[in-house]
């Protein structure tokens, strides 16, 4: 496995430079989409490899340049970081699919930002070094926030002001916490401050970063900017950034916590109080949402209050089922992102009360939001089943009921919440408006008109009329259903509905045959557990 | 003890211009911000304890190598994000806010100018 571990920088190197070199070729998007189509699912493969290597609980690491070991900058694969790296490889290649699909990857930067965004990713998630770990979460949000705006259909700069607003605070708090910590210890090489938590001046710079790193995960109390910012985007890239960017912080905090406190139990109440307080708080916040788009965001913050119970319980049974519910979290969030974002982007809207009856309209999308939203909610037999079963009988293993409780209690308001998009969107009466909502959207993709901006009633008119006339009802519609214009008009092509649909396929294979990744979950937890192999291996001694 | 006065000073005064509500203020706040971290970083390779390298031939006293370093890259990132800021301040409607326009209409009972260029 020498040579995997040669090549680990790469993962940051190669699409980084691929990225870049994909700006020269500005009028060939064929070229860029098959370009970086091609570098992301290499780098998925180059993660299963990884897997692959680390999965019997080896750590692969390496000495950039061959410095000796806490000089050289390190990179370090371990089960836990490679089946992150993994799941990451994943979703970005599926949103790029996406993103082709719907003609958005045919802007001249937006290849060469994802991949930018998905090199910055790995590297975070290789590094072990708190300073380079900031680096490499700069370098993956620099693109993020070309993304943003690009691909923002919206008029007023608001959502994507304020989302650099709280990334740079809470990286310049970061940035200080490693400045404190460098302070205290000397070093900012995680294995070198393995257990150094002990002690409680690096504790509290610790805790700085790890505070830092709350905001970025979007944790109660510091997650009021995550709604107003991921809704004011194209639904591929909030897919992609719930995918990433706040699963990446919450990487960093199972990794900070276990390295340099070891899992020290003293806080691990105050971790169970705020995780708690998250899933209580998100899910009430997406109980009154109007929007699929703000709904699935709020659900986010109580799913990362989930995804936090592992590290608050820090038991081999927790960090197993954190870890399995983190990998399923970043799949189905993403899945139902996509499979609304492709809703919002055929329909033009994606207001609850604008939609309706799709069920019968839509069979595809109807399918892979179902599975999600099922698999969200915590039904058998999906995936989400054995994350929150897993996590549930942690918590009452380790002693931890009430988290148990709330778990379960907020795991019916998830139900709840989703039933909320199914009866307006899938089921119920279609809108007599809603090709006149589709033909809005088409001709302001078309104009390039933001979403504040006068379109003429009579264009949009003569496109919804079009667009009736044109598409012909398929062979399977029932006439006896109630449609406005009689099954003809606006749907949802294939190419769109297909990203979600795999991302539901692999829910569905998850949660039949979970043994498989909660057998790779455990050793990932073990290697959080006792971190010995880790802090050897970045070591080099 | 006049390095831990001057990050006190840029950092409340940072905070205080990244509170208030027009972009350029906030931007010019994470100016001082990034600036009083950047000191924070200096003064953790202990600069008290440091001497001038050059005489004597004794460099065991020289100033510690690696929160420079950092400090170094971290300006380039702090930099590179602050034109990032400038270009957010600048494009989108010609407005200075941080807010969505609804509530600044119903605050201000004013239309919007229109966009400029995007």
């Amino acid at each position: 496995m020498a040579i995997l571990e040669v090549l680990m920088p790469l993962f940051v190197g190669a699409p980084i430079l691929v990225g870049g070199a994909l700006l020269a070729v500005p009028r060939h998007h064929r070229i860029r989409q098959v370009f970086g189509m091609g570098s992301l699912i290499a780098m998925l493969v180059g993660a299963m490899l990884l897997v692959a290597a680390t999965a019997d609980g080896t750590v692969l690491a390496h000495q950039v340049a061959l410095w000796p070991g806490g000089i050289a900058i390190p990179f370090v694969a371990d089960t836990f970081s490679s089946l992150v790296l993994t799941v990451t490889a994943i979703l970005a290649t599926v949103c790029f699919q996406y993103m082709i699909a719907s003609g958005e990857a045919r802007s001249p930067s937006i290849a060469s930002l994802v991949l930018i965004l998905a090199g910055g990713v790995a590297g975070a998630l290789l590094t072990a070094d708190l300073f380079n770990l900031f680096v490499f979460i700069e370098v993956m949000l620099l693109p993020s926030y070309g993304l943003l705006v690009i691909l923002s259909r919206r008029g007023e700069m608001g959502g994507a002001r304020l989302y650099v607003t709280v990334n740079l605070l809470a990286s310049t708090l970061f940035l200080a916490g490693v400045g404190l910590i460098y302070a205290v210890q000397g070093t900012v090489n995680l294995a070198e401050l393995a257990g150094a938590g002990d002690d409680p001046a690096t504790a509290v710079a610790t805790a700085v970063c790890l505070s830092a790193i709350a905001v970025k995960a979007a944790v109660f109390p510091v997650h009021g900017w995550l709604a107003r910012t991921y809704t004011a985007t194209s639904p591929a890239v909030t897919a992609l950034f719930s995918g990433l960017h706040t699963k990446v912080a919450i990487y960093i905090i199972y990794r900070i916590y276990s390295v340099v406190f070891e899992g020290e139990a003293t806080w691990l109440i105050i971790i169970l109080v705020i995780t708690s307080l998250s899933m209580v708080v998100g899910v009430m916040g997406a109980m009154g949402e109007s929007t699929m788009r703000s709904v699935l965001v709020f659900h986010m913050v109580s799913q990362i209050g989930y995804i936090l119970i592992g590290v608050g319980l820090f038991t081999q049974l927790g960090l197993t089922a954190g870890i399995f519910y983190l990998l399923h979290h970043m799949i189905v969030k993403a899945s139902l992102f996509l499979s609304t974002g492709a809703i919002e982007q055929t329909y033009g809207t994606g207001q609850l009360d604008q939609l309706g009856g799709l069920r019968t309209r839509e069979p595809l999308i109807t399918v892979a939001f179902a599975v999600a939203a099922l698999s969200l909610a915590g039904l058998p037999p999906f995936s989400g089943f054995v994350a929150k079963f897993s996590l549930i009988l942690a918590s009452i293993e380790a002693g931890a009921v009430a988290v148990g409780v709330v778990a379960v209690v907020v795991s019916l308001f998830t139900l709840l919440s989703m039933l909320k998009i199914w009866a307006s969107v899938f089921n119920g009466k279609r809108s007599a408006d809603v090709e006149r909502y589709a033909a809005e959207g088409r001709v302001r993709e078309r104009e390039n008109l933001l979403d504040d901006e006068h379109v003429d009633e009579r264009i949009v008119a003569d496109e919804a009329a079009l667009a009736i006339e044109h598409n012909e009802p398929p062979r399977g519609a029932t006439t006896t259903e109630d449609d406005p214009h009689g099954h003809r008009g606006t749907r949802i092509p294939f190419a769109l509905a297909l990203p979600s649909l795999i991302l539901a396929a692999i829910t569905v294979s998850l949660g039949l045959g979970a043994e498989f990744l909660l057998g790779l979950s455990a050793q990932a937890a073990a290697g959080l557990l006792d971190t010995a192999a880790y802090v050897s291996a970045v070591l080099g001694r | 003890m006049s390095l831990a006065i001057s990050i006190a000073l840029l950092v409340g005064a940072g905070v205080y211009l990244v509170l208030q509500r027009g972009m350029i203020r906030i931007i010019l706040g994470f100016i001082l911000l990034t600036h009083g971290v950047n000191l924070l970083i200096i003064a953790a390779g202990g600069v008290a304890r440091r001497e001038a390298p050059f005489f004597g031939g004794d460099t065991s006293g020289a100033a510690d190598a690696l929160p420079q370093a950092f400090v170094l890259t971290a300006i380039v990132i702090a930099f590179a994000i602050t034109v990032v800021l400038a270009t957010f301040a600048a494009v989108g409607r010609r407005d200075d806010d941080t807010e969505p326009s609804s509530r600044v209409d119903a605050r201000l009972g004013g239309a919007q100018p229109r966009r400029g260029s995007r």
